[in-house]
């Protein structure tokens, strides 16, 4: 392969500019039968962005674990850390790419994800993303990237249709709602997605206050102390983990007491740093996330493996979805019969699968690479664990709504 | 005198010619370096030879990157123009804030917490700008099989790293003839001692206006090209602190107030880190990586603190008068 | 509507002081040393693990651990300084900043090392509780905080005024050649000033850990945060300080009540480029950490 490549560089140059849009040529035969296929994992494992990374790290690592099997043929995971820096996706890229990776799979971060998508592309390498919300990643024409994560427009799609839901699980109808959002890539995406969809999907709430903060406050007694004086039914806060540990401590500082706190899309509350921060007062918190189905036999397994391999740590939405991705993987690679990258591109393309963990339909791509049949669970924070009240196919916990006032608690 | 240029043109032919025999993960480090080879030397420039210490600097990263996208993605405009006009853009505000450092006597540290404020400032402010994508960021199209590379300047690795060393070169080149000009001689005049300098009838003022101006400029220029590295722009990845700390390690670990200095502390700082990187992965430890960076760069700055290429030109006992490039000694007021 | 603001402005004076406790520790080192302690943020999540596993696995509050904190920071800085950054005393500033922030890689490596990413925070039901006084409600936490970080600097205050090695370190700050000229020891002076500085961040990320989740990465924000405090109050004044921290909480909870909330770090800089431009030394500078 390396021979080949030189060969190739060298015509680039001899070839002179016009060759510089030529596609790279890859040397097929590289791949011979029950060879390894080595996949790529890009991954924020250090830095600002650690906390989900290594999350997904774990995820994948389960993944390796339980699901490298049913690719067919022995599968080598090639691991590289970005460090939280958008221009390093690039860099791990071509690393994994010069090492004979087939497949890249990352890389949490939407900046990160198409630095590295251009090499995929240049180099006609697939990249499977497991988690990353901007809208643009799949809508700006690169043929290489398949994302099984919702787009900020349908985790909002989807987490309206469950506000929708609870209303009509409880008969109880909220008037009035405070949309409260971070400030980063992810909150402007959502706050973006309820705005445009709010009316169009008939919701008959009211969002009477919209308060955006900074990703790194330090301090959201302001914030919240705004939310309140809009008197709202509910407060639907769009959060990281630290501000939402933020917002709930203000909330019972504050004695605010809403119908609900719904997070219409949001990570934060179910994750294990809030409610170890929160106790009791992060309870009955809702929040509107694609999340696992908990009544699926291989989620169950999963999950207890999970326990064995990572104790203390929980199983979440950063797990299920890398989890998946090796799922994902394995499936393409055992139909592509080979460790081709356009071969297991073309596989990816064809991918339908049916049983696997995360809520939702069939896992398959559109044309722009998108899965779109990812559902929306609703979630509601009961002693301390993020349970499944809605849909009602998939829930394991009634709702408490409205919610219990913070003083009686 | 002339042994380290003509050294330095070997040097960048030879690099020209790596793409024959490295691959893609080798030149995307090369690539990484001439970046950071290039704004270090933009850096160093104000730092090193006129003693203005900016620790804001990729504002001016930033704002050109963001013009050179906008007019790529909004307005069809090819980054071969946007960028000389991201550029611009930056040198108009390098200049802005060093007249108002200057008008109002901030100096030192002063006019690096300025240089900080202004640059927050404006991150904090694109973060809610909405017509270049707020913090939810700005993205570039892939590039489309009609359009071209070169012309468009991006997707290819090769476009970036020919386009990043040539800007380093042509860095090199622009700070080689200003230092040796007239202007740089003002400007190192009012490094020493501004009152001695405005004595012997330097304009201060603008000396230090247009060190920075020229600065800004040339990170600008680097900017355009980094946004379109990295595919998308977000005010945390391109006007964030992070980088602004992170494009001042380099020239100093080099030594400051010399040519080659900076490109010398890209060719260390930037392996440097992948190392760390690389024996963070291999320990399996997270956050391993960023504890070997810091303990590599206090062993550089303990044994070395002049800078690495001043020490080696020390060792090589070159024939170069050394006061020439002598690092500077900014005064310790504050 | 105007309680929300009597509230929002005294929420705003807690906030500040406890911006002030945060950055007096950049302050006395660079009143003194004339270094600027790139690493203090981290200096400070030191201090919040501390404060956050005295009260896990002991169950000390953080006000109880405090002491301790500072005291072992206080060595540690003492200790550094001595072996190391006096050694870098003469070296050109760049060069100092280089060190610190090799400083802060190493201690924000470790962090992630030794207690992983996630924000730890302090789960007891104090960090919920408010007092209520004349209709402002006040938050529990913050005013300890804010009471620990006075006491620290009355304390800080009389200690440079009444004793001697107060004295030396006010000297040597007023005139470092001159204070060696007298036979004072400097480089002693300068490790007890480290230290006092180091003591002061460990104290005051102690203080601070039930009201930020520790995290590594808070680091660069509290750098940041303590470089604005200290500016526009002046930088080496302990008054300012203090000054400058309540001006910048207050500007910043009524930018977010009026304004939005996402852009009211944007005035601190604001105020942080007015100040520097029209009072470079800041209100309360020149006069040093002494006066």
């Amino acid at each position: 392969m390396t021979g080949k490549y030189r060969l190739s560089r060298r015509t680039f140059l001899a070839l002179g500019t016009a060759a510089l849009t030529a596609p790279m040529v890859m040397n097929r035969s590289a791949w011979a039968q029950g060879e390894a296929v080595k996949i790529g994992i890009i991954l924020p494992t250090s830095g600002p962005l650690a906390v989900p990374g290594q999350a997904s790290r774990r995820g994948i690592e389960l993944g390796e674990k339980l699901l490298a099997e049913a690719a067919g043929r022995p599968l080598e995971f090639i691991y590289t850390d970005t460090e939280s820096k958008a221009e390093n996706g690039r860099l791990a890229a071509e690393r994994l790419i010069q090492d004979g990776c087939s497949l890249l799979i990352g890389a949490w971060d939407s900046g990160t994800t198409i630095s590295a998508a251009q090499v995929a592309e240049q180099q006609q390498v697939p990249l499977l993303v497991n988690i990353a919300s901007a809208p643009q990643l799949t809508e700006q024409g690169y043929t290489q990237i398949f994302r099984n994560f919702t787009p900020a427009t349908t985790l909002v799609y989807n987490a309206v249709a469950r506000i929708k839901d609870l209303s009509e699980l409880t008969g109880i109808q909220p008037k009035t709602a405070v949309l409260m959002h971070v400030n980063d890539t992810f909150g402007q995406g959502v706050a973006g997605g309820v705005n445009a969809l709010w009316d169009r999907l008939g919701i008959d709430i009211d969002i009477v206050e919209e308060i955006s903060y900074d990703l790194r406050a330090r301090d959201l007694s302001v914030e919240v102390a705004k939310a309140k004086s809009a008197n709202a039914d509910l407060l639907m806060p769009v959060t990281r983990v630290n501000d939402a540990i933020l917002i709930v401590r203000e909330m019972v500082k504050q004695d605010f007491n809403p119908m609900g706190i719904i997070g219409p899309g949001s990570p934060g509350p179910y994750e294990k740093a809030f409610t170890d921060a929160t106790g009791k007062f992060g309870d009955q918190y809702i929040t509107c996330v694609p999340w696992y189905d908990p009544t699926n036999e291989s989620t169950q397994s999963a999950i207890s493996e999970f326990q064995g391999m990572f104790p203390g740590e929980r199983f979440e939405l950063n797990v299920g979805f890398s989890y998946e991705a090796i799922q994902i993987a394995a499936d393409a690679i055992s139909r592509a019969e080979s460790g081709d990258p356009q071969a297991i591109r073309a596989a990816l393309a064809g991918t339908n699968l049916t049983d696997h963990i995360m809520f939702g339909g069939p896992i398959e791509f559109d044309e722009k690479g998108q899965n779109p049949n990812i559902g929306g669970a609703m979630l509601q924070n009961q002693d301390s664990e993020p349970l499944v009240i809605g849909p009602k196919e998939i829930a394991v916990a009634e709702p408490i709504f409205p919610m219990t006032p913070f003083s009686d608690r | 005198m002339n042994r380290i240029p003509i050294a330095l043109v070997v040097l960048f032919v030879v690099l020209g010619l790596a793409p024959l025999f490295l691959q893609g993960y080798w030149l995307s480090i090369l690539t990484l370096i001439f970046f950071f080879g290039t704004v270090g030397q933009a850096w160093n420039l104000a730092m090193g030879y006129a003693g203005v210490l900016s620790l804001g600097h990729a504002l001016f990263l930033g704002l050109g990157g963001y013009l050179t996208a906008v007019l790529s993605v909004n307005f069809g405009i090819i980054p071969w123009i946007g960028i000389p006009l991201g550029g611009v853009l930056a040198a108009v505000f390098g200049a802005a804030i060093a007249w108002l450092g200057f008008r109002f006597s901030v100096r030192g540290v002063y006019f690096a917490l300025l240089t900080i404020a202004f640059a927050e400032f404006f991150r904090i402010l694109f973060d809610n700008w909405d017509y270049v994508g707020g913090s939810g960021g700005f993205f570039f199209p892939a590039l489309r099989a009609q359009e071209s590379a070169v012309l468009e300047l991006r997707g290819d690795n090769l476009v970036f790293f020919y386009g990043f060393l040539v800007l380093m070169a042509g860095t090199y080149l622009l700070c080689h003839l200003l230092v040796s000009s007239r202007l740089g001689y003002f400007w190192r005049a009012a490094r020493e001692d501004e009152e001695a300098a405005a004595a012997l009838g330097v304009n201060v003022k603008a000396a230090k206006i247009s060190v920075v101006a020229v600065s800004a400029g040339i990170t600008g220029v680097a900017g355009g090209l980094f946004g379109l590295l990295n595919g998308s722009l977000f005010p945390d990845s391109v006007m964030g602190m992070r980088l602004s700390i992170e494009l001042i390690v380099a020239p100093i670990i080099g030594g400051i107030g010399t040519l080659v200095g900076p490109i010398v502390g890209a060719f260390i700082v930037i392996p440097v880190m992948e190392i760390a990187n690389e024996t963070g992965l291999k320990a399996g430890i997270f956050g391993f990586n960023t504890l070997v960076y810091g303990l590599l760069v206090f062993l550089i700055v303990t044994f070395l603190p002049g800078g690495v290429w001043p020490w080696l030109k020390g060792r090589w006992k070159t024939d170069d008068s050394r006061a020439a490039v002598r690092p500077p000694v900014p005064k310790k007021s504050a | 509507m105007s309680e929300l603001y009597l509230n929002v402005i005294a929420g705003g004076i807690l906030n500040g002081i406890v911006y002030a406790l945060i950055a007096i520790g950049l302050s006395i080192i660079f009143g003194v040393m004339r270094l600027v302690n790139f690493a203090h943020g981290e200096m400070v999540v030191i201090g919040m693990y501390a404060g956050y596993w005295g009260h896990e696995l002991v169950g000390l509050s953080p006000l109880a651990s405090m002491p301790i904190v500072a005291i072992v920071m206080f060595g540690v800085g003492y200790l550094l300084q001595k072996s190391v950054v006096n050694s870098f005393a003469d070296r050109p500033q760049h060069v100092q900043f280089i060190l610190f922030i090799s400083f802060a890689l190493v201690i924000t490596g470790l962090h992630v090392m030794l207690f992983g990413p996630d924000p730890r925070g302090i789960f007891s039901l104090a960090s919920f509780e408010t007092y209520t006084v004349a209709g402002l409600r006040l938050d529990a936490t913050r005013v300890q905080a804010a009471g620990g970080a006075l006491a620290l600097i009355v304390l800080l205050l009389v200690f440079l005024q009444l004793s001697t090695i107060g004295r030396q370190i006010r000297a040597a700050a007023d005139n470092r050649i001159g204070a060696q000229v007298v036979g004072i020891p400097i480089a002693h002076v300068f490790a007890v000033t480290a230290g006092i500085g180091m003591a002061c961040a460990g104290a005051a990320g102690s203080l601070v850990a039930p009201l930020f989740d520790t995290n590594p990465f808070l680091a660069a924000e509290f750098t940041l945060l303590a470089f604005i405090v200290v500016i526009v109050g002046g930088l080496g004044s302990l008054v300012g300080a203090l000054v400058g921290g309540v001006l910048i909480g207050v500007v910043e909870g009524l930018a977010a009540l009026m304004l939005s909330p996402s852009m009211k770090s944007m005035f601190s800089y604001a105020l942080l480029v007015v100040v520097l431009l029209a009072r470079p030394a800041g209100l309360f500078g020149a006069s040093g950490a002494t006066k």
